[in-house]
């Protein structure tokens, strides 16, 4: 596992499969907080807390399986592009829903 | 495996790119365009989830205690060891090690049918308490003292449930296709180091849906858990 210090015969970047034990840790430990986190009542920051947890978990992914922190610079914009537009699509379709009722206050 | 070094790297680069780790990038960025399109694909989904949540919170509080929370945290938690063993195995292509990969890959399938057994029997629980949206569909708290609130807002809850969790078994199926695949091209020798390309890609498509899965876990299944244990 150790010799493969030498010039690289292969493309990408070879991560260390340590990391991957401390990622998948990472994401294990996550899923047992989320679980526990979800029994605790916090109001309105119950759903902060399990998104907050999820998108750690989901970074993880993304950064280090999915290999994102050694890709080229396009695909970093283009991942980043596709969490833009998916805000995009999540915050227009909000803004509309959430000033309906604004027109019918008068009848609550 | 028998194919010389020579055929190999003609068969891999493509004449349109400088060299192999131009070509990988490029088909890596490829597969990061449809994830992409996946992403808003689900992104619809995840949408009218935050909508109807919005609208009718109370009747999604009560359709998520229906749910199976051990067994949905233990179907995350085998699809983290996947993709674990996913990616080790697209390490081990890297590393030219066919056959560590072979197994690896065979434990990631293994994974992935362990994630559908218990979606199954989770989808038979709800199938025959009425839970499936359609003429059929009834809802009970199961407490006497809350009945539902609104049992029609419910349902919308369980069409989302079924059409995000659907699709995303339907992913699932799909995925496990995909890495068999790799697993008898693999088997007969197609992946280099400087070429395991196919490796990479259904190894990203495998991560995804794992990630679509950490957001449906907390968003189905824990939404306010006044259960109390």
């Amino acid at each position: 596992m150790a010799n493969h210090t030498e010039h690289p015969d292969y493309v990408g970047h070879l991560i260390p499969a340590k990391l991957y034990y401390v990622i998948w840790a990472i994401l294990m430990v996550g899923t047992a907080i989320t679980v526990f986190a979800a029994t605790v009542e916090l109001g309105v920051f119950n759903i902060v807390v399990a998104l907050v947890i999820a998108t750690i978990k989901g970074t993880l992914v993304v950064l280090f399986f999915m290999h994102l922190r050694y890709s080229d610079k396009l695909t970093m914009v283009t991942v980043v592009a596709s969490i833009f537009w998916l805000f995009i699509l999540f915050s227009l379709t909000m803004t509309d829903y959430i000033s309906r009722a604004w027109s019918t206050y008068s009848g609550h | 495996m028998a194919t010389s070094e020579i055929q190999v790297a003609e068969r891999a680069l493509q004449h349109h790119f400088a060299d192999m780790e131009q070509q990988k990038e490029t088909s890596t960025f490829g597969m990061w365009m449809f994830l992409l399109t996946e992403i808003m694909f689900f992104g619809g989904l995840f949408c009218a989830y935050l909508v109807y949540r919005a609208s009718y919170y109370q009747a999604f509080v009560e359709g998520s205690q229906k749910m199976n929370i051990w067994l949905g945290a233990t179907n995350t938690a085998v699809l983290i060891c996947s993709s674990l063993t996913m990616a080790l195995g697209v390490r081990a292509a890297q590393m030219a090690k066919p056959k560590l990969m072979i197994v690896l890959l065979l434990i990631t399938i293994v994974f992935g049918f362990g994630f559908l057994g218990i979606k199954a029997v989770e989808y038979h629980e709800h199938w025959v308490n009425h839970e499936f949206p359609g003429p059929n569909f009834h809802f009970e708290t199961g407490d006497p003292a809350h009945p539902p609130t609104d049992p029609q807002h419910t349902q919308i809850y369980f069409s989302l449930y079924w059409a995000m969790t659907g699709l995303h078994a339907l992913h699932m199926i799909i995925g496990v296709g995909l890495v068999t695949w790799i697993v008898i091209v693999g088997w007969m020798g197609a992946f280099t180091p400087e070429y395991y390309n196919p490796v990479e890609n259904v190894g990203l498509y495998w991560h995804f849906v794992d990630l679509v899965w950490i957001y449906l876990f907390p968003l189905l299944y824990l939404i306010s858990k006044k259960h109390g244990g």
